[in-house]
């Protein structure tokens, strides 16, 4: 029966398969109460209740928003391109998902254990700009073309910081292996042995990054609500809206699943004696997303022009800096190796 | 077959689908859009070579950075096809004759085609065993390859230099923010507070 | 080598998956939902008025030069990514040619700036 699983290819297709539907279905129904708990907070913060009618204290909300839009009518704009306009958010909702393949969430728990990991991840992340400029430009519609517009420019304006931090990290491990990023942190002194203290500066880059490569708030210019009603979503209803919806969130999660490997620690438990697991990549995940939803609560909008000074004049020369900073300490070794993991056996 | 083989043929007819239509294609929207499909099925060719870095480069390169600046010209481009057909007509001739003209050359080129000895060994491996074919390149290009790496840098600045060159003008007629003075503007000196009694006015 | 692609057939596996879920979300809506378009329901949105014009429109050349300086980084980003993998193995010569790289680079963002390129008005 093992034998079937692992040597003949019809058995290796059908056991990657279930290894799939054992990360997508999780991932999809965490994603309903993450949108939940991103409600929540939100209303918390003002001082409002939040959804609190579908199932206890509104549990159940995000189901119900999925019938909706299941039931909804999807009405295609008359000046539209059809087929652009419906793969727009097919691909938005597909390369979201397919990021996830190369995530570990504990030693060797990932889909596609691959040399070049992160290289994946950060080339998926740059596909994603389609999703949003094909939406805009196939509704043949001004808002919708203007949100994309910016959006586009916006998204590949933090790509580059997110870029080079990313080969900071790599310098200190020599790898863009996730396992061996985690597996780097490693050592006697649990949390303070993450890149978050050896990379202090940078954590905070890559998190603000994040939120305007996923066009969260106070980035959400393409949508911006108040001037372009909703960016490039505007034409967009029932289901389609719907895999923009499930692509964006599931794109700022994957965002939260990168900052916990890459500086929190991943599946490393934070208090040297107890076990590592799963459950601390979990939490370390979670509480990523607490602090993505706390600063959609508190933060007002950036202005345009403010967005691209901060990418280009601040967050550019920062993260090539600290490259160039990191590639010195490592090369001499400094302070014992501590951003030379390879020194330390790490 | 193996599956290997099975997703190669996959691969190559859609990248000769996606050139095929990039070049068929009325809407020059779409034509990207094909290009884009071309760029990612030559992308999964190269990993089934075992080229997993130039795979993701392609990736990043061509279709996160290329494409996107070639779907920003066509979007806004105010194409007159019944223009655009009358043009082609006039210069249909000189096309086919370049067109001729390259089937020649490659004729030529596949012609003298061969294979080095020992050819199927390397083809399985294309990186000695073991190495990571990352770092197997990290090793080569900065030092092997010096000339050649500092010369892709200055290409880079002359490229750079070009673009703004090219495409900057600058604004004289507009309001600009400066951030750091507005940061170091001292308040104490910006405004004044004034006691004013009740009933007196200034 | 065999390795090497079995790693990424789950991957394969997983974007099949991914477009056949989302397909079958939007055909659910598709056969389940009403279709009932009129011509105001089809209608560009403008906030209500009628469409002024064309939505296909001219815009600034400055998302040109956006997109063009970001290829230009990513390169840089791009000749970074083995250079960091092999730092280890880097011999003095690697490792300072990658500065002598940079430090090009940096000529020409600190021009870029001079010439106010990245400012945004």
């Amino acid at each position: 029966m093992v034998e079937f699983f692992t040597t003949t290819n019809l058995g290796i297709v059908l056991l990657t398969l279930g290894q799939i539907l054992l990360l997508i279905l999780p991932l999809l129904g965490a994603l309903a109460f993450l949108m939940y708990a991103d409600r929540k907070v939100w209303a918390a913060v003002q001082m409002r209740r939040g959804p609190n009618v579908v199932g206890p204290f509104g549990l159940l909300q995000s189901f119900a928003d999925l019938l909706k839009y299941v039931f909804k009518e999807i009405v295609v704009p008359a000046g539209a391109d059809k087929t652009v306009f419906f793969l727009a958010p097919m691909i938005s909702f597909v390369l979201a998902l397919i990021a996830w393949a190369v995530i570990p969430f504990n030693d060797g728990w990932v889909l596609a254990d691959i040399n070049v990991a992160i290289l994946y991840v950060f080339a998926i992340s740059s596909l994603e700009v389609y999703g949003v400029i094909m939406g805009g430009w196939a509704s043949n519609s001004k808002y919708p073309f203007l949100g994309s517009l910016r959006s586009a420019a916006q998204m590949i304006s933090y790509e580059v910081s997110i870029g080079l931090i990313i080969i900071g990290v790599i310098i200190s491990t020599g790898s863009m292996n996730f396992g061996d990023i985690v597996n780097a942190q490693d050592g006697n002194a649990g949390l303070f042995n993450w890149y978050w203290v050896a990379h202090f500066p940078m954590l905070f880059l890559f998190f603000i990054s994040a939120l305007a490569e996923t066009n969260r708030p106070p980035f959400d210019l393409p949508e911006a609500e108040s001037e372009l009603v909703a960016g490039y979503q505007v034409e967009y209803s029932s289901t389609p809206f719907l895999l923009f919806m499930i692509g964006e969130l599931t794109a700022v999660v994957l965002m939260c699943a990168l900052v916990t490997l890459l500086f929190l620690g991943g599946w490393l438990s934070p208090i040297p004696g107890l076990p590592d697991g799963v459950i601390w990549m979990i939490l370390k995940m979670v509480f990523c997303f607490f602090i993505f939803a706390m600063v959609k609560a508190i933060t007002p909008r950036y202005r345009y022009d403010q967005l691209m000074r901060l990418g280009w004049k601040v967050f550019l020369p920062m993260s090539l800096a600290w490259v160039v900073i990191v590639a010195f300490l490592a090369k001499y070794e400094v302070l014992g190796g501590f951003w030379a993991r390879w020194t330390i056996g790490g | 077959m193996t599956v290997a083989d099975f997703i190669f043929y996959v691969f190559a007819l859609s990248t000769l689908v996606g050139g095929l239509f990039t070049v068929v294609s009325r809407n020059p929207v779409h034509s990207v859009l094909w290009l884009i499909l071309a760029f990612l099925s030559a992308a999964g060719l190269f990993i089934l070579l075992g080229a997993e870095f130039v795979a993701m480069l392609l990736m990043i390169v061509y279709v996160g950075a290329v494409a996107v600046l070639f779907l920003f010209v066509v979007m806004m481009l105010d194409v007159d096809f019944a223009e655009l057909k009358a043009e082609m007509t006039k210069y249909m001739p000189l096309a086919l004759l370049i067109g001729v003209i390259i089937l020649m050359q490659l004729a030529l080129a596949f012609g003298a085609w061969g294979y080095s000895d020992g050819i199927e060994t390397r083809l399985a491996a294309p990186v000695d065993g073991g190495i990571q074919n990352t770092a197997g390149l990290g090793t080569l290009l900065y030092d092997k390859y010096f000339m050649l790496f500092q010369l892709a840098g200055l290409i880079l600045l002359v490229a750079m230099i070009g673009a703004i060159v090219l495409t900057l003008r600058h604004r004289q007629d507009i309001k600009r923010q400066d951030i750091l003075a507005q940061m170091y503007r001292d308040p104490a000196k910006a405004m004044e507070l004034k006691d004013v009694k009740p009933g007196q006015g200034l | 080598m065999e390795d090497l692609l079995r790693e990424y057939l789950p991957i394969l596996i997983f974007l099949g998956l991914a477009i056949v879920l989302g397909l079958v979300f939007i055909i659910a809506a598709a056969v389940i939902a009403v279709r009932n378009p009129d011509p105001e329901k089809v209608s560009a949105y403008e906030c209500g008025f009628n469409a002024f014009d064309d939505a296909r429109m001219k815009f600034d050349v400055r998302f040109y030069l956006v997109s063009i300086l970001f290829i230009i980084f990513d390169l840089e980003v791009a000749f970074l990514f083995p250079w960091a993998v092999a730092f280890k193995d880097l011999s003095m010569v690697a490792f300072w040619s990658m500065m002598v790289f940079l430090g090009v680079l940096t000529i020409g963002f600190a021009y870029e700036w001079k010439k106010g390129a990245l400012e945004w008005e």
